[in-house]
């Protein structure tokens, strides 16, 4: 039933999807309320799907398609946060494709791997699992600002009188909606990764150095760090915010993917 | 009406060009006179905007080599000029002074600076002589019409300036203007109405450097705001969200290493910069810094182009008075032109009356006062009878293009050809002849 339910979600997001693509070449008022209105319908059918998934006793937290679903709904919550503060639904451009994606991924049927329950320390795994997906959304976000950013830059630079200028909010704004995103973000992704690693402890005794998905974790927080660092000492923004930002993103992304065939997580099988 | 002018604008050449040809104020005066010397030209006027270059003439025969001009005064060859160049003669230079002092030409169609500026340099040639009679009555009449458009139509109204279009940008790049501050760099009129417009939306601060630091002080105080010596602009532009410069720098005075300075300073915090100025004050290799966004005059008019579409109706109901205009005035000037034949005529034809009564007088004997009254009575009554056809023909025929024509023939029948012939009638009327081929 929680897969019915996600998929309805999915089909909400769908619209979202169309939004993202239709919104880089005009600007429709109407389109951006029904996108807000599927988006927040898919959100509910979202929680009903994570909600039944934790409801019917199955410990399934470390499922790597439950996860994606997990950081799909966070993401949303942080968009739609960002909406009741901005009133600017202009991050749905990258966050609606990417939450797309999560939600379609962890929606297939099949479940090809694997993180099998653990069942001593499940406190910590929630807490963990919570904590770094929430640092991941908050990165999701802060990506897509600055992308957005760099859009909004390029065409007060280019100096053209275009549809997605009225359609961005004001490059302030979105440089805002990418700092806080950020400083919001990184206690989360340090914590989660703290908590991650504790509870590799408590199993193995020790931690993997080379396990991918923890070098590439840890990466992804050296970058996410070296962002809030330099925007906080410097003022980076722009481009070299962009960089960064893609940078940790890509790490994140690779991060998780390692989940694939790194043995990290697969605590019950070890 | 032998008018001739030759210019560019905003929409026939790009800044670079219109730079070159911008002349100081402080040398209006020399150019107007330099103009006035040209061979060919009568009369001389010159706007220069930093939209507009403009030189306006009365010239003895309709064709003066106003690009010579151009091309002696700023070194320009033909090739780099004369692609922008825009040449009107006759009618159409009166309707282009038309639109230009109506705000119809203006890169902000119905910005109301435009007659201020017409105005100053109509002042400054009047001032050196360089503006008689002829290019007087033309300027007289475009305040007129300029002044009729704006009472008869919107076109000025709910006014899309410059300074609301940086408003508009501004908030592009801020969100709210809340708490941001401006730095006025060069008192002009034009910075002080773009900081008018930021103040109501919001801006805070108000800075302001001029290099005659009494001009800064005097502007700072009426808008609350601090004056900044010249030669402190750099250590204080940091503090600025938004800057406004117009100065008559002949160099760019914002250079790329001062962006990065401010942008060192302000920890990359954007800022925006309006830049009026022509020649421009930042150095388009400072515009390519990220975080520092500057427009130009000619980016401001792409800006507004948007509105200007809001603005068509207004402006072809004030494009329709400015036809109507031209053809008054077109037809004021030829009425001007019949006017000492129709004075000749009469004068003539008053000697021959008042020859004939001393002639007959003496035969009639002494006559009683009712009787010369009488005698004056009738005789002015057939003189004006015998006028009235040929003045009404001449009026008429004065908004006719065959004046000239009617002109000549009165006067050969009246015999008035040479000894009421006024300086410069006649040759007048024959130059118009051969200026009108022109139009």
């Amino acid at each position: 039933m929680a897969l019915l339910w996600l998929r309805f979600a999915l089909a909400c997001y769908f619209i979202g999807l169309i939004y993202a693509f239709f919104a880089l070449t005009r600007t429709s008022d109407l389109f951006s309320r029904i996108a807000l209105h599927a988006a927040s319908l898919g959100m509910v059918f979202h929680f009903v799907s994570l909600s039944e998934l934790f409801l019917s006793g199955h410990v399934v937290w470390a499922s790597v398609h439950n996860g994606e679903s997990l950081l799909a709904f966070f993401s949303m919550t942080f968009f739609m946060i960002i909406y009741a503060i901005y009133q600017t639904t202009s991050p749905g451009v990258v966050v609606f494709p990417i939450v797309f994606f999560l939600t379609f991924v962890a929606a297939l049927d099949q479940q090809p791997v694997l993180l099998t329950s653990f069942v001593q320390h499940k406190g910590w795994l929630i807490a963990h699992i919570i904590l770094i997906f929430t640092g991941y959304a908050a990165l999701v976000l802060s990506f897509g600002a600055s992308l957005l950013y760099l859009l909004q830059e390029r065409r007060l630079k280019a100096k053209k009188a275009s549809s997605l200028i009225s359609f961005l909010p004001a490059l302030e704004v979105i440089d805002q909606i990418g700092y806080r995103s950020l400083l919001l973000g990184f206690p989360f992704m340090t914590l989660g990764l703290i908590t991650g690693s504790i509870l590799a402890m408590s199993t193995y005794g020790h931690v993997d150095f080379l396990d991918p998905v923890f070098l590439l974790s840890i990466l992804m927080w050296a970058v996410y760090m070296v962002m809030v660092v330099t925007r906080w000492n410097s003022g980076w923004r722009g481009r070299r915010a962009a960089v960064l930002a893609t940078f940790a993103f890509v790490a994140a992304i690779v991060a998780w993917a390692a989940n694939y065939f790194s043995t990290i997580h697969r605590f019950a099988a070890s | 009406m032998r008018y001739q002018l030759i210019g560019v604008n905003h929409n026939s050449a790009p800044l670079e060009v219109r730079e070159r040809l911008a002349i100081p104020e402080s040398r209006l005066p020399d150019f107007c006179r330099d103009l006035t010397a040209h061979p060919g030209v009568e009369e001389g006027m010159i706007i220069s905007t930093c939209n507009r270059v403009e030189m306006i003439t009365h010239t003895t025969n309709g064709s003066a080599d106003l690009r010579g001009f151009l091309h002696e005064h700023f070194h320009l060859s033909a090739d780099e000029l004369d692609a922008h160049l825009y040449e009107f003669r006759e009618k159409d230079a009166v309707r282009h002074i038309f639109r230009v002092a109506s705000s119809l030409d203006s890169m902000v169609v119905g910005e109301a600076q435009i007659l201020g500026q017409v105005k100053e340099a109509y002042a400054t040639a009047r001032a050196v002589g360089s503006v008689r009679s002829q290019l007087d009555q033309l300027f007289t009449r475009a305040f007129a019409v300029a002044k009729r458009v704006r009472s008869e139509t919107a076109v000025g109204s709910s006014s899309v300036s410059i300074a609301s279009v940086a408003v508009e940008l501004a908030k592009k790049i801020f969100g709210t203007l809340q708490g941001k501050n401006v730095f006025i760099v060069g008192a002009g009129k034009m910075s002080e109405l773009a900081a008018r417009h930021l103040i109501a939306h919001g801006c805070e601060s108000i800075f302001v450097s001029n290099r005659t630091y009494d001009r800064a002080v005097g502007l700072a105080h009426r808008f609350n705001g601090q004056a900044i010596r010249f030669d402190d602009l750099y250590e204080n532009c940091d503090h600025a969200d938004i800057v406004i410069t117009s100065t008559g720098s002949p160099q760019a005075i914002f250079r790329r290493e001062h962006g990065e300075q401010f942008l060192a300073r302000r920890k990359n915090r954007p800022m925006f910069f309006i830049d009026i100025a022509v020649p421009r004050d930042v150095s388009p290799e400072m515009a390519k810094l990220d975080g520092i966004f500057v427009y130009d005059i000619d980016d401001l008019q792409q800006a507004v182009s948007s509105h200007v579409a809001d603005r068509r109706h207004e402006a072809e109901l004030a494009e329709a008075i400015i036809a109507s205009e031209v053809e008054r005035f077109e037809a004021r000037l030829y009425t001007l032109d019949v006017v000492p034949t129709i004075v000749s005529l009469q004068d003539h034809l008053e000697t021959i009356r008042q020859a004939e009564i001393d002639r007959v007088r003496g035969r009639m004997g002494p006559l009683t006062p009712e009787q010369e009254m009488a005698v004056e009575a009738l005789t002015r009554g057939i003189i004006n009878k015998v006028m009235h056809t040929p003045i009404t023909t001449l009026k008429t025929a004065a908004r006719e293009a065959e004046a000239t024509t009617v002109i000549d023939v009165v006067r050969k029948l009246f015999d008035l050809r040479d000894k009421d012939k006024q300086p410069g009638t006649l040759d007048s009327h024959k130059g118009k002849e051969k200026g009108t081929r022109h139009g």
